[in-house]
């Protein structure tokens, strides 16, 4: 540590070491997911889930990795090549930078930037781009629909999540994440922003690609949607990247609504992750409970229910904390 | 140089081991039914029997991305190449278990001369486990899975049925 601060300065040092935690993090946390995904879905369906390896099934996804690791890397014969490479490493770097802006705990937190919100939402429209080309490059008609419809979808709901977002930000007055939490001394935003906390919920639920609103991997029309060609190891990255999301997500719900890391003995970290869990829970209780949406519904409620709602949210919030 | 088959020439012991012990217990089947015996391999990944107990309950849609298929049922004529066809399309290391009397010998709907029907699984695809039944039950495809893991390792059983209250 010392080494690295005389080398690099002390901020670039500190970047390095965040970074590293960052992937750490990343990892064990997408492992985790998997299994509590699988864990959490055979219990709604009255079955164990994984049971036999290891303590109820817990090196499972472990497992799963390796294996992952050790499978054949298919590249099909009329792929566009540079394209469909870069695409399963487009879709993880944006989800592994947004943690930059995270504020984990009063003090554990990597670069507090003035705009942390934004840069977290723009990483997250990059997440289109990649499933474009991944869908793209493939050269496969279902990889394709599978494409287009997630950009349909993704770009529909990425307008209400931004203003949805906005209220609590009208609240504060600042894009910076550590800022919105430190606003939430007295009371959760959840409180004073009911809509907008389940407004965000179900566009999150969609931005994140996953049931009720999972069409562009729909597997009964589009086999496995925008990475069916994809094998061992890329796939597995495009598995890290949605889980890795879903943690972002239910950041965001928590720092946005539910007031971070505050909360009363315990350490800020533990209340952060708590939170997020509970919420991540209520996504995977969505996906195990929910049947698929239909393709006009979904863009339908898009636009004709969420972005008005929003914008109706918006304006209330404003002419509130304008007569105030 | 002499070299018995089925023998690979450098061994990487360790490695290896690590690798088939992670691959035996992450078979993640693809979603692929033929006929009746498909049946049997739902119910096997349902509630009741819960394939996902011993990791092999992931369904993957795509070939690509699964290590296991299962040939659930009757290979007509016509279903033979597609089949061959999704053998290739999975990627390396990849196993295959003929699940019911069909996929092993064409079961009740053989006869001498029959045109309709391709006489067992293994006349186009290796096969790796036979689970003989028709239908077999579901304790027999779980069965399977344990003696491919098995196979897969080269150890001995690694684990017995449990009592799992359903
Ligand atoms: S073995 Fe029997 S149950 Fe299975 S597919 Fe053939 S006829 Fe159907």
């Amino acid at each position: 540590m010392e080494f690295l601060t005389q080398m690099l300065g002390a901020d670039v040092a500190r970047m390095v070491v965040g970074l590293i935690a960052i992937i750490a993090l990343v990892s064990v946390n997408a492992l985790f997911l998997i299994w509590m995904e699988r864990k959490v879905a055979a219990h709604m369906q009255l079955r164990p889930g994984p049971m036999e390896v290891g303590w109820h099934g817990a090196v499972q996804t472990v497992a799963d990795a390796v294996k992952l690791m050790g499978k054949e890397l298919i590249t099909p014969t009329d792929v566009d090549r540079p394209v469909y490479h870069l695409a399963p490493i487009v879709i993880f770097l944006p989800v592994l930078l947004s943690f930059l802006v995270i504020p984990f705990s009063q003090t554990l937190i990597i670069r507090d930037m003035n705009v942390g919100v934004l840069l977290i939402l723009a990483f997250a429209s990059l997440t289109v781009l990649a499933i474009l080309m991944a869908g793209w490059a493939s050269n496969n008609k279902y990889s394709v629909l599978g494409a287009i419809r997630s950009v349909a979808q993704t770009v529909a709901y990425e307008i209400p999540l931004l203003i949805t977002l906005m209220s609590p930000i009208l609240m504060v007055g600042s894009f910076s994440l550590a800022d919105i939490v430190a606003a939430q001394e007295r009371y959760w935003f959840v409180l004073t922003q009911p809509l907008a906390f389940i407004l965000y919920i179900v566009c999150a639920t969609a931005e994140t690609n996953r049931a009720p609103f999972d069409l562009p991997e729909a597997e009964s029309e589009l086999v496995a949607g925008f990475h069916t060609e994809y094998s061992g190891m890329k796939f597995g990255l495009f598995f890290l990247a949605e889980y890795t999301n879903m943690f972002i997500v239910s950041a965001l719900a928590t720092i946005f609504f539910l007031g971070g890391w505050r909360g009363p003995f315990l350490p800020g970290i533990f209340w952060f992750l708590i939170k997020v869990y509970a919420i991540i829970f209520l996504l995977m209780w969505f996906r195990w409970t929910f049947p698929r949406v239909r393709f006009d519904q979904l863009i339908t409620f898009a636009w004709k229910i969420l972005i008005p709602l929003a914008f109706a949210n918006l304006l209330i919030t404003a002419l509130i904390m304008k007569l105030r | 140089m002499e070299k018995k088959t089925g023998e690979p020439l450098i061994s990487f012991g360790l490695l290896t081991e690590a690798l088939n012990l992670a691959r035996a217990n992450s078979l993640w089947p693809m979603t692929f039914g033929l006929a009746c015996c498909a049946i049997e391999m739902m119910a096997a990944g349902m509630a009741r029997f819960d394939m996902d107990r011993f990791g092999a309950g992931v369904f993957r849609p795509s070939p690509r991305q699964c290590d296991l298929m299962i040939v659930a049922g009757t290979i007509s004529k016509k279903m033979g190449p597609p089949l061959v066809r999704l053998y290739e399309q999975m990627a390396a290391p990849k196993w295959v278990i003929a699940l019911g009397n069909c996929a092993i010998s064409g079961g009740p709907f053989y006869y001498p001369d029959q045109y309709a029907i391709i006489p067992g699984a293994d006349l186009i695809i290796p096969v790796d486990v036979y689970v003989p039944g028709c239908p077999p039950r579901p304790e027999g495809l779980l069965e399977s899975i344990l003696v491919l893991e098995e196979k897969i390792t080269k150890r001995g059983r690694l684990r017995k049925f449990r009592n799992v209250k359903g």
